[in-house]
């Protein structure tokens, strides 16, 4: 009964897809109103094909199936977010790789910088998390997922928006809000992949046979309701036309701003902290076979990051038309903020005590030790660069990018590599990873493509902040604002040869786990076999 | 008093004293007297349960008794 009521919901939504296309007012929305329709018919013909077959309910497994999924996105969509930021990074050095002229300006590095940020941290970064949430949830409630196929929708539904996204910002519709560029119809139908992914998350929880919620998992709740909360709230938009993509934002000025910046500041703080801590507090005592190091230290870290962090944003906005209290309170909660971040960083380090000498031998433990070293080295910066009197030299300033990146490649990156090594042998049931020598030629092409990226970034961004306030003895500025770009070439070349070798990293990474599955015979071993999928 | 004020007046006060409470109280929970053990029990729950849920339902029973 339930395969009739589904085909008759994706029949419906393909047809009112291909009416929003044929009615559509600009060209994004056409395509986007195409791909829903598309991925409309193709689940319909794949829901038909095995309709009113008996499906025997899986007892006493895990659903993993979900979870290698998530390991080949969040792979893919790495490779290409690595990829598109390489191309923008060289398109800042040598302007004539805009190709302007050839492509219509579709792929300037205006169109293509927002489809590099959202694909590294909502398509790499959130399939991550979702499939990590999706192993830990499992393993530390010793319960299978929630909600039967739900896992499926949540992650299909987080791929279309990932599409829709993309191709939406290359053909014109965004909202011109940083992390937050997708339009009104992505932002309702991601609600609705989110809702469902907190109830599967939630829902195995509360079915769990442990007694207690292990930390990890509070960390990845309180990723999802935030976000949740967040997304909800900075997206308050009225569409112009059910039929275009273009909206008007509810907030206008200074709201709107500061709105934006408690959206931003807490995505960073939600979805690439506290998530990705959550995956620090599973993988890494997995990884070194040790419980965590104090779990009283954990609790007051995660209690202490939830009550601070909110109150960041508003160092993003210092000296702009926000009032100067919240520019300094959020100045504030930032320098305090320092202090449970390092808490957790030296919680995640000590919990080698006792097996540093793993370090030598096991380069994913090293890949972690890293990502939590990049952890406690940005989450430094981060409180320092909110101080006004740093912020007055630093903003709009490449050391933004450089502080960014230093985060994102260093800290979510490596711990994020360090789970896909972890998960593949254990997936699909292999022995062991195809080679452990490319694991080694990954963590250190990686590690000195950051210090290339994040090094020239510094000298870039403080040379630009001192080029831009020199005044000569009359008070004139000295420099245009061309004489600093002028300047700032060399460093640009280093950065993106920074990023050149990180992609190539990613990239050994991608085939050590493909010839980990291919080249490997499975274990029998104790576990039960694995559907092929 | 316009609501603004109002909920400014109430942020800067009693909101921001539960809040601290709050806070405190989950510090000084956390290293009551007792908690040592149950925590080092919970730091091993990712040892457990590796490939396979817990058993059925009953058994789940006994564990949380």
């Amino acid at each position: 009964m339930i395969d009739y009521i589904k085909l008759g919901v994706l029949g419906a939504i393909a047809v009112l897809a291909a009416i929003a296309a044929n009615y559509a007012h600009d060209l994004a929305y056409m395509v986007n109103a195409l791909t829903v329709m598309l991925a409309a018919a193709i689940t319909f013909i794949w829901v038909l094909r095995r309709i009113d077959e008996p499906r025997p309910a899986p007892v006493n497994e895990y659903n993993d199936g979900v979870i290698r999924a998530g390991v080949i996105a969040t792979s893919f969509w790495g490779v290409v977010g690595f990829l598109v930021g390489v191309t923008i990074a060289f398109q800042l050095a040598f302007p004539a790789l805009n190709f302007s002229d050839l492509t219509h300006g579709y792929l300037n590095f205006g169109k293509l910088r927002p489809l590099h940020t959202s694909a590294v941290i909502f398509a790499f970064g959130g399939n991550a998390l979702i499939m990590s949430s999706f192993y830990i949830v499992q393993r530390t409630s010793a319960a299978r997922l929630w909600g039967g196929n739900l896992a499926w929708f949540v992650f299909w539904g987080y791929q279309l928006v990932i599409v829709l996204a993309a191709t939406g910002y290359i053909l014109g519709a965004t909202q011109s809000k940083e992390y937050a560029e997708p339009e009104w119809y992505v932002d309702i139908w991601l609600t609705v992949v989110w809702v469902a992914f907190l109830a599967v998350f939630l829902g195995t929880v509360i079915k769990r046979k442990e007694p207690h919620i292990y930390v990890a998992n509070w960390f990845l709740l309180s990723f999802i309701v935030t976000v949740a909360m967040l997304h909800l709230v900075n997206n308050l938009s009225i569409p112009v036309s059910l039929f275009g993509s273009k909206s008007v934002q509810v907030f206008s000025g200074v709201q709107d701003a500061m709105t934006q910046w408690w959206y931003g500041h807490n995505a960073v703080g939600f979805f690439l902290t506290a998530g990705f801590l959550g995956m620090m507090y599973y993988f890494v005592p997995k990884q070194v076979e040790r419980p965590v190091y104090s779990y009283k230290l954990s609790i007051i870290h995660f209690w202490a990051l939830i009550f601070l962090y909110i109150w960041a944003g508003p160092h993003h906005l210092h000296y702009t038309a926000l009032p100067d209290w919240a520019s300094t309170l959020g100045m504030v909660f930032s320098i305090i903020l320092w202090m449970p971040s390092w808490g957790g960083m030296i919680n995640g380090l000590m919990t080698l005590s006792g097996a540093w000498d793993k370090l030598r031998t096991d380069p994913i433990i090293r890949m972690m030790v890293v990502s939590i070293g990049f952890y406690g080295m940005s989450t430094f910066e981060g409180p320092m660069m909110s101080i006004k009197a740093v912020n007055s030299l630093s903003h709009y300033t490449d050391w933004t990018i450089g502080h960014v990146h230093s985060g994102a490649l260093g800290w979510n990156g490596m711990i994020t590599f360090g789970a896909l090594y972890f998960l593949t042998p254990r997936l699909w049931n292999r022995e062991r990873l195809y080679s452990l020598t490319l694991v080694s030629w990954h963590f250190w092409l990686a590690t000195i493509g950051i210090v290339l990226y994040a090094a020239s970034m510094w000298v870039t961004g403080i040379m630009e902040g001192l080029m831009w306030r020199e005044v000569d003895a009359q008070g004139f500025l000295v420099n245009a604002f061309a004489d600093t770009v002028a300047a700032k070439f060399p460093m640009y070349v280093v950065r993106g040869l920074g990023g050149v070798l990180y992609l190539a990293g990613a990239v050994i990474m991608v085939y050590n786990l493909w010839a980990t599955v291919a080249k490997q015979p499975a274990t029998a071993g104790a576990r039960a076999a694995v559907p092929a999928e | 008093m316009d609501s603004y004020s109002l909920l400014r007046h109430f942020a800067d006060s009693w909101a921001l004293l539960a809040l601290v409470a709050v806070f405190l109280g989950v510090v000084v929970w956390a290293f009551r007297p007792g908690s040592r053990s149950l925590h080092r029990d919970i730091a091993n729950i990712p040892f457990r349960h590796e490939d396979r849920p817990a058993a059925g339902d009953s058994a789940a029973q006994e564990a949380l008794k």
